[in-house]
């Protein structure tokens, strides 16, 4: 059990052994003679938030003795952040981490002098800040006042300017008639990036390439902004073709401290939202490294920051400038990257701020720090589909295991195994953190990392994260946000599977199935006998299983020939592996088989008509071909007829009805997934026979959203 | 392994040792000895004696594997079923071939104990009928031991040969004998009409299996059929006299008279789909309970009736055991083919019982005749194997151990090779033919399971005393160099000059031939030929099968009515 962050039982919550040396030598060097300001020690805290950030909290309050709450939702009840204190708090409905008034009347009842808000949810709520604080409650996080200033982007932008920190040309002001929008757009240059004003994570957020196409974008941004943040006013921006995302952690405190702890590159994005994240940047000039430092501080201090924050900048790739975004007044997703190159606990200095601390360490101590500590990367590992554009995927972990945990390999995870990632919420399941020496040390060790991490049950993008580890042109630090989509090619090439990946599957498969049928009786291991021997061949089929929806893949099929206990002749479409010794560990589920050219071991996991293989570090996941007897049985149509709900979602709109007449690419229903419209349309040009699901149901993936009437029928 | 052995022998030294030392301190006996459990079962390890480096063991090696070999290439054809042009017919129309019908019956990996490969092997002249045309054993199915019958259509379009009767009959009655349920994979042509004679009138012949059907029903053991071919006439009883049918569409059929008998009797022209189909008995008639697309699907239905057959799985969980001390390979090289060389029945017994521990029972009295308990696979058995003629006192020693398995319900294994009872002044003086008769008395009215492999000769009256085919055995098997007849060839031919009749020149080459184990097992006078070495195997698979029943059995047996007497 790695997941230390996500353990059931709260005895057990903590550090794991490695981390707690490292952090405790870490703090030995807090200073503890910093000049108390009048503040209370927070001895009890709510963490007004879910999953591994709330776990991640919890963590530092409790090594520290800090008593802490949490609270939870209907559906999160089981979930790992809900069982990892003794106290904890329904608050019902799924939506109710938002619910301010709700989270802060708890806190009173329960005796909390903090309120730790994590990050998301009400992290960068000012109203909620400020309430907190009227009803006497610390916020754990920057004064009310900064995150107001910061949270509208127009108004933080002129106070950037003002304090001489750079940024983007554009356009913040009131005037939201789309002409007038136009015509700062032509005095801007495009290509032009319309962005919602409230807006965050990508959403609300629109590109317009030339001029022409400026209206649309921005009716479209406008729509997602409204259904997303209840509020449409845009702001216009140059476009830039080349850009990193750099961001700068600061942190500043009561006593007008304010320090810089290294930039992080987050420009490893799908959907405009981060999945990389390093610390240092690569390839970035010192000189400019101080100086994005410097603006950095200056932007904190410009609003009179306290605590944790994050100052977003865009760097153009092909001029070196940078440009101020927007400054993140809450503690980040990638925080641990900065923990891992400056080697403090982020929490903790969160912490000893709220109570009015100073800063534990200087900047120059900060830069020494740094200068010792090598390089860290983060990788986000989430349920999804990076083969169908990156839409979520929710269900249940049936298996997860994960790589040993070191000082230098972290894993900040809010689910274990058999936990189920639920649509309701964001769908990352854990953060991989790896440190070393170096860049390149650093990525071979996350990559080792990824390729222990095994998930079975729902489609991550472990795979794919392996992959970037592998791109040369990420190797090589050439890294901007539009990355993935350069790189496509080398990121999405199709991998044959080996036969004896196939071969490794059959044998497993009749492992599985001789499990099955003895569970019931005293298993008499007694071997096959006489001089007949046929009466144990058997043949397997199997389609490998791809994501991207597409099912016009080749059945691979695999005879077996069991020869004895344990030996096998295995036959892979004209290649032959003579006795094969082959076992079965029931407890770790493994295959592990000796072919006469290599051994292999090959863990299973068998979930419903698939299985997901890991094998040498690499997730395969096969079907189980279906016969044509139970096609026949059961009377399954071509499911050519019916268009298919390609993610669980929502349905948000019908845009056809039965008897409809429709062409190819013409909408048919509109679905929302984690918040995310999707459009389906028509794959063909048809006649309607039904619509399956109305306004309002949720479906999942795979199921049946219309179904259209067979060409071939002569009726 | 072999450390065991030696530990085995040098028991006695530190025994030899401690004595003196409680005497050299003055003090009498006044503790009980402890003994360890590793040395108290070291007490019944079988030692094996046999160099494997000897001209002897080689020779005999050489000669069974000759033996050997040539069971091998004749149970390969076998294995084919019918001519590769049915095969390929019976392909084409999407069929599975038998074997293949049994291996997706069965559980995956688990073993099919398949009897009698060789019924009707050069029976019939010209007509080759593999495997007798039908297909019998006893396999798993969702965990339950039952018997499958599977007609092999592609050997004379799975018409009943009077071998293929006696076949189905044999497998009918080790379901009876051990209450195994029945799965019938029907695919038939019914009865081989040149043959009618020899398999139509008769008791146990045709009709039979409709009788056996009915009573092991009556005796609540499930009779499942599955139509995957035509059901004709008589055949048509098949699935009609099951609990629970299951026909395939477009291939099985059902009915008392095919369409051409149907024009031939009343004018009627009609398919055979319509007559007799799957949708038509699943759907109108009700003589079948469940239609499938196909093979697949049907043997699919088939496993889910037994599932749901409520049968109990009263199989105690076995306890560990150990495998056989010594490589049941060297039986080969142990045996030979020579049987006028004794066999040693302690070697024997060594390659099969569980970690090569025998108990024996009076080791040194009648030694021609070695009995014991054992374990096989964890059941606990008797065992009786002939090391030589058996006298009166082996004959006694006999009837006394098989009395004591009968009151205690174990279940007794035969290893069988004997020559017979002595013979001469001294013997018939010394009453061999009364205390003969013991054992045979013994062996006929012992209710236990039991079990027969002839490793050798199987001739005369000690056929009768060692549980032979007329005993009842719920199995019998025979080595590829086993011989079975009244006498020797070269005995029987000079009885019969002794008795003044001129003898026919080609007498002994017939009684040779017709004392061969190929011949034996072609005709069912056992359940087939085993390989030596996986004696074992076989004898834990019949233990497995025979012992679901002792569950229900036992409290029910009138063991004996007497005590056990002394012998």
């Amino acid at each position: 059990m790695s997941l230390r962050w996500s353990v059931r039982n709260p005895s057990l919550l903590g550090f794991s052994s490695s981390h707690a040396t490292l952090w405790t030598r870490k703090h030995s060097s807090v200073p503890t003679t910093h000049t108390t300001i009048p503040s209370q020690p927070l001895t009890s805290i709510l963490i007004a938030n879910r999953g591994e950030i709330a776990l991640r909290v919890g963590k530092t309050a409790s090594q520290y003795g800090i008593k802490t709450t949490t609270i939870y939702t209907d559906p999160d009840a089981r979930s790992q952040h809900a069982l990892s204190s003794p106290f904890a708090i329904n608050l019902g409905h799924p939506s109710a981490y938002l619910d301010g008034d709700k989270i802060i009347k708890t806190a009173k009842q329960q005796g909390c002098i903090g309120i730790h808000p994590g990050y998301g949810f009400l992290s960068e709520n000012s109203a909620f800040a400020r309430k907190c604080t009227d009803a006497g409650l610390v916020f754990i996080g920057p004064p009310w006042q900064a995150m107001e200033a910061m949270g509208n982007k127009s108004r933080s932008k002129e106070i950037m300017t003002e304090a001489g920190v750079p940024c983007i040309p554009g356009y913040h002001g009131s005037n939201q008639d789309p002409e007038f929008l136009k015509l700062e757009a032509s005095k801007i240059g495009f290509p032009v990036l319309l962005k919602a004003v409230k807006g965050g994570g990508g959403k609300g957020m629109r590109i317009a390439m030339t001029e022409s196409v400026f209206d649309e974008q921005l009716k479209s941004a406008k729509s997602e902004a409204m259904s997303s943040f209840g509020d449409d006013i845009m702001l216009v921006e140059k476009y830039i073709t080349t850009p990193r995302h750099i961001e700068v952690q600061i942190f500043a405190d009561k006593h007008g401290n304010c320090v810089a702890l290294g930039e992080r590159d987050c420009s490893i994005q799908r959907r405009h939202q981060k999945i990389l994240e390093e610390s240092p940047a690569p390839n970035l000039d010192e000189s400019v490294r101080q100086d994005i430092w410097e603006k950095a501080r200056a932007a904190a201090l410009a609003v009179g920051y306290e605590g944790a924050g994050t100052v977003e900048f865009i760097f153009d790739n092909e001029t070196g400038e940078f440009f101020f975004m927007e400054m993140n007044t809450r503690l980040q997703v990638e925080h641990p990257v900065t923990e891992m190159v400056t080697g403090e606990d982020l929490v903790r200095w969160q912490i000893i701020v709220a109570e009015g601390g100073k800063l534990p360490l200087t900047q120059s101590e900060v830069e020494a720090r740094i200068a010792t500590r090598g390089h860290a990367i983060e990788a986000r590992i989430y349920a999804e589909n990076p083969d169908m554009n990156f839409v979520p995927d929710s269900g249940y972990l049936i298996h997860m295991q994960t790589p040993p945990i070191s000082d230098t390999v972290r894993i900040d995870a809010g689910f274990a195994a058999g936990d189920e990632v639920s649509a309701h919420y964001d769908p990352m399941i854990a953060k991989l953190i790896a440190n070393g020496p170096s860049r390149t040390i650093a990525i071979q060790k996350l990559h080792a990392a990824l390729e222990q991490y095994e998930i079975a049950g729902l489609v991550t993008n472990v795979e794919f994260l392996k992959r970037v580890c592998k791109n040369a042109t990420f190797l090589a630090g050439d890294v901007e946000t539009g990355f993935i989509s350069k790189q496509k090619e080398d990121l999405f090439a199709e991998i044959p599977i080996a036969p004896e990946l196939y071969a490794q599957a059959a044998l497993g498969s009749f492992y599985l199935s001789a499990a099955a049928s003895q569970d019931n009786q005293a298993s008499s291991p007694i071997p096959q006998s006489g001089f007949i021997s046929t009466s144990q061949n058997r043949s397997f089929t199997f389609i490998p299983k791809r994501n991207d929806g597409k099912s016009e893949v080749a059945e691979t099929m695999v005879h077996l020939k069991k020869l004895d206990t344990g030996l096998f002749d295995i036959t892979i479409e004209g290649i032959t592996y003579h006795s094969v010794a082959s076992s079965w560990d029931s407890t770790s589920r493994t295959v592990t088989s000796f072919f006469p050219h290599t051994r292999l071991e090959t863990r299973l996991i068998e979930h419903d008509d698939s299985l997901t293989l890991f094998q040498q570090g690499e997730q395969y996941r096969l079907q189980f071909a279906t016969p044509k007897w139970l096609e026949k049985a059961l009377g399954i149509k071509d499911t050519a007829h019916s268009v298919l709900a390609p993610m669980p979602c929502k349905i948000l709109r019908v845009e056809a009805k039965a008897g409809d007449r429709v062409k190819k690419d013409q909408v048919l229903v509109v679905i929302e997934s984690m918040k995310m419209e999707t459009v389906i349309r028509s794959p063909q040009d048809g006649v309607i026979s039904r619509v399956v699901h109305q306004q309002g149901d949720l479906c999942k993936a795979g199921t049946a959203l219309v179904e259209f009437e067979d060409v071939g029928d002569d009726k | 392994m072999r450390p065991s052995i030696r530990l085995c022998s040098s028991l006695y030294r530190p025994c030899l040792h401690t004595r003196p030392a409680i005497h050299a301190q003055g003090q009498s006996r006044a503790v009980a000895t402890h003994t360890y459990n590793h040395h108290a079962s070291a007490l019944s390890v079988l030692p094996s004696n046999v160099d494997k480096s000897s001209n002897d063991f080689t020779e005999n090696a050489r000669q069974m594997g000759e033996v050997m070999a040539r069971m091998e290439r004749l149970h390969q054809k076998i294995e084919g079923g019918g001519p590769v042009k049915a095969r390929e017919k019976h392909l084409a129309r999407g069929k599975m071939l038998a074997r293949d019908r049994v291996t997706a019956l069965t559980d995956a990996g688990s073993p099919f104990l398949e009897l009698s490969s060789l019924a009707g092997h050069e029976m019939y002249g010209g007509d080759e009928v593999p495997a007798g045309g039908i297909i019998t054993g006893v396999g798993t199915v969702q965990g339950v031991s039952c018997m499958i019958v599977a007609n092999d259509s592609t050997v004379k379009g799975g018409t009943y040969y009077p071998i293929t009767v006696k076949k189905h009959l044999r497998a009918q009655a080790i379901a009876q004998e051990n209450r195994l349920p029945c799965i019938y994979l029907v695919d038939s042509g019914g009865a081989n009409l040149p043959h009618q004679a020899d398999v139509f009138p008769d008791r146990d012949h045709f009709g039979r299996i409709f009788y056996n059907q009915a009573r092991m029903s009556s005796l609540g053991i499930p009779q499942i059929s599955v139509v995957m071919g035509p059901c004709t006439a008589g055949g048509a009883y098949v699935p009609a006299m099951s609990d629970e049918s299951i026909i395939v569409e477009n291939q099985g059929t059902i009915f008392l008279a095919g369409p051409p008998l149907v024009k031939a009797a009343t004018g009627e022209i009609v398919a055979p789909e319509d007559l007799g189909g799957g949708k038509l008995h699943s759907s109108i008639s009700g003589v079948t309970d469940y239609l499938a697309v196909d093979d697949a699907h049907a043997l699919v239905l088939a496993r889910r009736s037994i599932s749901n057959l409520n049968w109990p799985r009263a199989e105690k969980p076995v306890a560990t055991f150990a495998e056989p001390l010594y490589d049941p390979e060297e039986l080969a090289g142990i045996v030979g083919t020579n049987l006028r060389k004794p066999i040693p029945a302690h070697e024997i017994i060594a390659r099969i019982v569980d970690g090569s521990e025998f108990a024996e029972f009076k080791k040194d009295y009648g030694t021609t005749l070695v009995t014991g308990f054992a374990r096989i696979y964890g059941h606990q058995v008797g065992i009786l194997a002939n090391n030589g003629i058996l006298f009166s006192e082996s004959s006694l020693k006999g009837a006394h151990f098989i009395q004591l398995c009968t009151q205690r319900n174990i279940p007794l294994i035969f290893l069988q090779n004997i020559s017979g009872f002595m013979v001469g002044a001294d013997a018939e003086k010394g009453g061999i033919a009364k205390n003969g008769a013991k054992l045979v008395t013994a062996v006929a009215c012992a209710d236990v399971p039991k079990f027969t492999v002839v490793v050798g000769a199987s001739a005369g009256a000690g056929n009768y005393g060692m549980c032979g085919r007329a005993y009842s055995p719920r199995f019998l098997w025979m080595w590829p160099n086993a011989k079975i007849g009244v006498m020797g060839s070269q005995q029987l031919s000079s009885v019969m000059e002794a008795v003044g009749k001129t003898v026919d020149p080609e007498l002994k080459d017939r009684i040779e031939r017709e004392s061969d184990a190929a011949f034996s097992s072609a005709r069912l006078w056992d359940d087939g030929i085993i390989p030596p070495a996986h004696t074992r195997r076989v004898l834990g698979l019949g233990l497995k099968a025979a012992m679901g029943s002792e569950e229900s059995m036992s409290g029910q047996r009138e063991n004996s009515r007497y005590g056990v007497f002394r012998m």
